[in-house]
């Protein structure tokens, strides 16, 4: 770690790499993941899924099915109609967005491949699936609106398929920002008009391809219905948003639903959803009267749950002919699939913000116009927006360096805010309260062996070796720590963004600690142990967190948007140093010393210029017998907190990445990929380098491998892991990974996020770098993925590769001979 | 992912694994290592009503040398293959496929007699089992039967083993002292290869004196780059003439087209991947 500031306080925990101490339950799988859950007399679901991408549902004849063995009940959209509850968009982006209503189970019109027509329950999940088979359903096929620009183009007028025909459009919402209406900036069109002139304008489009979340566990669902309360487990980030979502779409009172998201397998926002299936299971079991639990197929999965990103990005940048840019004009298009899902429109807009990243530019506008079309719907994805806009802007400073001639840090650095600039308000109206480029990229440089590389690619041009060295650079920084409630009211979110968090100190002076963070794979347990051990003077041993269970955690916003740490630890923070005070008095009592005498250290409170004290321990477990407490002092010394951001958080950092790219075949090989990201003060290293490492690996294959394509009668043909492909550890190189700190002014641990750091910036370093490999080859784009044919495509004739065959090969024979 | 139900049989000798094949004909289906029979199970693509697991016949188990062939056990898996001391010194190029062959976990429970059977036009194996024109045993209700490479790959998951029958081991011919080489294009490691060239060649005297090419993924069975071949043999192993000949490594192909790459793009790559294959083979032989 390169400090640039000196860490704001003395610490035993924080800082330090501990394993995570959920790991052992969590790998081995012995823990309560949803699916492993068992309750007397549970009834299992099956799901009957339409093959059509938009058809109206003529006749369902379940007869066959409910007569099959096991079976109790087989049960339709008109069935569950009046129960059932409706999917909620929380983020109208306008006041005339379009939203078409979204029932959990449609009763006459699916909109989708793969949307939920039936549901098939039985007393074990192998006959509710057998009995599946038998739903008879006669659909008649309508006009499928698939293709993200034709969709948008369509009306009733011109014929064009609609997504929802009664709806007349299939634009949902136009969002726009525009840096001359709001005051932070110039107007655009001048600058853009006056680079036509005098400098350079640049001009791309860009796709933002469909990606999976492909989360390891697949979503399940557990609804006990007996009881006072309904009991409902669900492999969710957002445990109490879904129970406001229930409460809010069945009519149950909120009171009478408890939800719990036990251990859950990752989420990468695939899991920050209020999903159809946990709203027919809620309905299933509150009309059986018995508990059910629906899991998901890996198939089901990839079709069903929400998919991210998929844009088309319309760019215009001016610079001077110096470099320094003058102006960026964003028009996108942005697919919401079939619906508006829980943050839907939401998610380009949380990129609107961030196409300026960390440069001075003084004009800038933001246009979004958000789509529905006959797919999957999307939502958030490790990034939500962010990753989206990071790739649109250090692609175009590439490009604006290859225009120029310069080298593309140099560019950078003509336009990023200098470290002695913060705090800094932006274009977009954002205030970066600290970060410092300089550092981090000299860092980076070095690190990367950065000259060294490039008199390699000099070399390798020059000979017209077959295999090219490119270099992709990204400086990228986001905006996290979702968010400021006020923020949000005034982008008319549904919500606020504030975190909760208790700390109860039990009488055998052993700490529980509740965070409304609900963690899915993050490590909170053992980060939040660390700060809490550090802030109480407690052994890590001693504290416990819990979390995700609404009935343990009355408030809590969830977990998403890298605000865990940033927001939610900020709560904890407040709740431990409330607890401190409530035990000063008690105390002072007991020591029979002034409170103005009494230093807390340690965990101890001292009497200056004594060797008299009492542990925290004590205090709890005297306050607990409340035998002799101060006269008015309520005895227990717990405290709750609740945090509202009073800004959002910003990390950044610097991405070197060195491509190879074999110009005979097109396929790309990572040389060397190395960051210095700047996330504040780091909690545990551990834990960041496994984000870091991970959030790399998701972005990179966004870059180089992952595609969800549709064909062209809207049926997912990556519908396997046999043909979206994730990669492993075997396809990825060893990263070289280092931070230097500027710590947040914003929160007093001064950390910054870093769930969403690695995805958001790595994409464009790993297409700068392919790109950089052949530009001289006459190459300025390639579409992601960058497939070899793409590559070799670019290569070999102009444009940047051309769209994906929408077609999969057979693997798995359907006459198995041996196999 | 449940299957649809099904009865489950574990003979312990081939005669006994014929006799449930013939008593139940088309419903039953062979399990070998299972790595494509029960991601079709549990995804519903077929639905047998008998398993006929050989998992416990220990007879089709095994590598062995059998004077100028070495003979590979149908059930043997792929991770003994390819550490076999046999394969390696007398088929080379199928323990360099092998090493290359999907993961390890597929490799510990997948088998040799089960992938070939399978006949997926992009598996791994039938590239070398043609090229070095391997031979099929098959089992069956009237004895026993040997299919040469060049006739057992019929069409795309389809071979010369008829329903009744069971294919119990490959004899592959010895190439010893034959350089060999396993060019393969995946953009992730577990995905079946966009194409792959297997190459194996004998070199004597800077001459290529024989030499046998084998393509995964460029048609619905694997092929043999005759062509190639035939422009090699008795030619000089140097990159010209390996360069020039390869030009006509996709001659007779009809590769498909799908996500991974287009028709176009892959009669293009195999002509790159083959000179690669070839030149590391013929280096391997010690040209």
């Amino acid at each position: 770690m390169t400090a640039v500031e000196a860490q704001p306080m003395d610490t035993k925990e924080i800082g330090r790499d501990r394993r995570r101490k959920e790991d052992a339950r969590l790998i081995t799988g012995r823990t309560r993941w949803t699916d492993n859950l068992q309750l007397n007399g549970m009834l299992h679901l099956a799901m009957v899924r339409s093959p059509f991408a938009h058809a109206r549902i003529t006749t369902i004849d379940t007869r066959a099915a409910e007569e099959a063995t096991g079976v109790v009940a087989v049960l339709t959209g008109e069935d569950l109609a009046d129960t059932q509850g409706a999917c909620i968009n929380a983020w109208a982006i306008t006041t005339d967005q379009v939203t078409p209503a979204h029932p959990p189970m449609p009763v006459d019109r699916v909109a989708f491949a793969g949307e939920t027509v039936a549901v098939v329950v039985a007393r074990s999940a192998a006959e509710a699936r057998d009995a599946a088979e038998l739903v008879e359903i006669d659909y008649d096929e309508l006009p499928a609106a698939l293709d993200l620009k034709e969709a948008a183009a369509a009306s009733a007028e011109n014929g064009g398929a609609l997504a929802h025909p009664d709806l007349g459009t299939n634009k949902s919402a136009f969002w726009r920002f525009d840096s001359a209406e709001a005051g932070t900036g110039g107007d655009v069109d001048e600058a853009i008009a006056q680079a036509r002139e005098d400098g350079v304008v640049l001009e791309r489009e860009y796709r933002q391809q469909r990606l999976i979340p492909a989360f390891m566990e697949p979503r399940s669902v557990v609804v006990d219905p007996t009881g006072e309360q309904i009991t409902v487990w669900s492999a969710t980030q957002i445990p109490h948003i879904l129970r406001f979502a229930l409460a809010a779409t069945t009519g149950v009172p909120e009171s009478k639903i408890r939800v719990i998201a036990p251990d859950v397998g990752g989420g990468f926002g695939g899991k920050l959803q209020q999903t159809p299936e946990e709203m027919i299971a809620f309905a299933v079991a509150r009309r059986l009267g018995k508990p059910v639990k629906y899991t998901e197929t890996r198939s089901e999965s990839l079709l069903s749950a929400h998919h991210g990103r998929d844009q088309w990005q319309k760019l215009t940048l001016a610079a001077t002919k110096d470099g320094h840019v003058t102006g960026l004009k964003v028009e996108l298009l942005a697919d919401l699939g079939a619906y508006v899902a829980l943050v839907g429109g939401g998610v380009p807009v949380l990129g609107a913000f961030m196409f300026n990243a960390i440069y001075k530019f003084p004009a800038y506008q933001f246009n979004c116009q958000t789509v529905l079309t006959n797919k999957t719907w999307t939502d958030a994805y490790r990034g939500a927006g962010r990753p989206e806009a990071t790739y649109a802007v250090e692609r175009l400073m590439d490009e604006l360096a290859a225009e120029l001639g310069k080298d593309p840090l140099e560019v950078r650095e003509m336009n990023w805010i200098k470290h002695e600039e913060f705090p800094f308000t932006t274009v977009a109206g954002l205030e970066y309260d600290s970060g410092n480029y300089e550092a981090a990229t000299a860092r980076a440089k070095e690190l990367f062996g950065y000259d060294d590389l490039r008199a390699e690619q000099k070399r390798r041009r020059d000979s017209g070796d077959p295999v090219q060295l490119g270099i992709g650079v990204s400086t990228f920084t986001e905006m996290c720590g979702l968010a400021p409630s006020r923020v949000l009211g005034q982008l008319n979110y549904g919500a606020g963004g504030w975190e909760a968090a208790s700390v109860r100190m039990l009488p055998t002076g052993k700490v529980e600690v509740i965070t409304g963070a609900s963690a899915h794979g993050q490590g909170h347990e053992t980060a939040f142990s660390q700060i809490v051990a550090d802030r109480l003077g407690v052994p890590f041993e001693d504290v416990e967190i819990l979390h995700g269970d609404t009935q343990v955690v009355p408030r809590g916003m969830d977990t998403y948007g890298s605000r865990s740490l940033v927001v939610g630890g900020e709560a904890l923070v407040r709740a431990a140093d409330k607890v401190i005070e409530k035990a000063k008095p008690i105390a002072a009592h007991l020591l029979e010393a002034s409170i103005d005498d009494l230093e807390f250290k340690n965990g101890r409170f001292g009497v200056r210029g004594t060797d008299q004290g009492l542990a925290i321990g004590e205090i709890a477990t005297a306050s607990f017998a409340a035998h002799n407490l101060p006269d008015g002092v309520e005895p227990g010394i717990d405290a709750d907190a609740t945090y509202d951001p009073v800004n959002f958080n910003f990390p950044h950092g610097t991405h070197l990445c060195a491509m190879e790219v074999d110009t005979e075949t097109g396929e790309t090989r990572m040389r060397k990929y190395t960051c210095v990201d700047d996330i504040g003060v780091i909690i545990n290293p551990l834990i960041v380098s496994g984000q870091v490492h991970g959030g790399l690996v998701q972005g990179i294959a966004q870059a180089l491998w992952e595609e969800a394509v549709y064909d062209d009668s809207g049926t997912l043909v990556s519908g396997t892991f046999t043909d979206y492909l994730l990669p492993t550890a075997a396809d990825t190189i060893s990263f070289d990974i280092d931070h230097t700190s500027s710590p947040s002014t914003t929160n007093s641990l001064g950390t910054k996020g870093v769930g969403e750091a690695g995805t958001i910036a790595s994409t464009p370093a790993v297409v700068n770098a392919v790109v950089d490999a052949v530009r001289h080859l006459g190459v300025d784009d390639i579409q992601m993925p960058c497939t070899p044919e793409r590559v070799w495509k670019a290569i070999n004739t102009a444009g940047s590769g051309g769209e994906t065959v929408d077609a999969a090969v057979p693997h798995l024979s359907t006459e198995e001979g041996q196999a | 992912m449940i299957p649809a139900p099904f009865d489950y049989v574990a003979p312990s000798s081939v005669e006994e694994a014929l006799a449930a094949l013939q008593q139940h004909g088309d419903d039953a289906k062979i399990l070998a290592g299972g790595q494509s029979l029960l991601p079709v199970l549990r995804m519903r693509l077929n639905a047998p009503e008998l398993i006929i697991d050989l998992g416990r016949i220990d007879s089709l188990r095994g590598v062995r040398d059998d004077g100028d062939a070495i003979v590979i056990g149908a059930m043997t898996p792929h991770s003994v293959v390819g550490a076999d001391p046999l394969v390696a010194e007398h088929a080379l190029l199928v323990a360099k496929a092998v090493a290359h062959l999907a993961d390890a976990q597929v490799r510990h429970r997948g088998t040799f007699g089960g992938a070939l059977a399978h006949a997926d036009p992009a598996g791994d194996l039938g590239g070398p089992a043609r090229a070095l024109d391997a031979q099929f045993v098959i089992a069956g209700p009237a004895g026993t039967r040997t299919v040469p490479a060049d006739d057992f790959f019929v069409d795309l998951f389809e071979t010369a083993i008829s329903e009744d029958e069971i294919l119990t081991e490959v004899r592959i011919p010895k190439h010893t002292g034959w350089g060999a080489h396993h060019e393969k294009m995946v953009r992730v490691a577990h995905q079946w290869p966009i194409c792959a060239v297997a190459a194996t060649a004998r070199v004597e005297g800077g001459t290529i004196a024989d030499i046998a090419i084998g393509l995964a993924n460029m048609g619905s069975t694997p092929l043999r780059a005759r062509g190639v071949e035939e422009a090699l043999r008795g030619q000089p192993a140097t990159e010209d003439a390996v360069r020039a000949a390869c030009g006509r490594a996709a001659e007779g192909a009809n590769p498909p087209s799908d996500l991974n790459g287009s028709a176009e793009y892959r009669n293009h790559v195999v002509t790159v991947m083959c000179r690669r294959a070839v030149l590391g083979a013929v280096q391997g032989a010690g040209a």
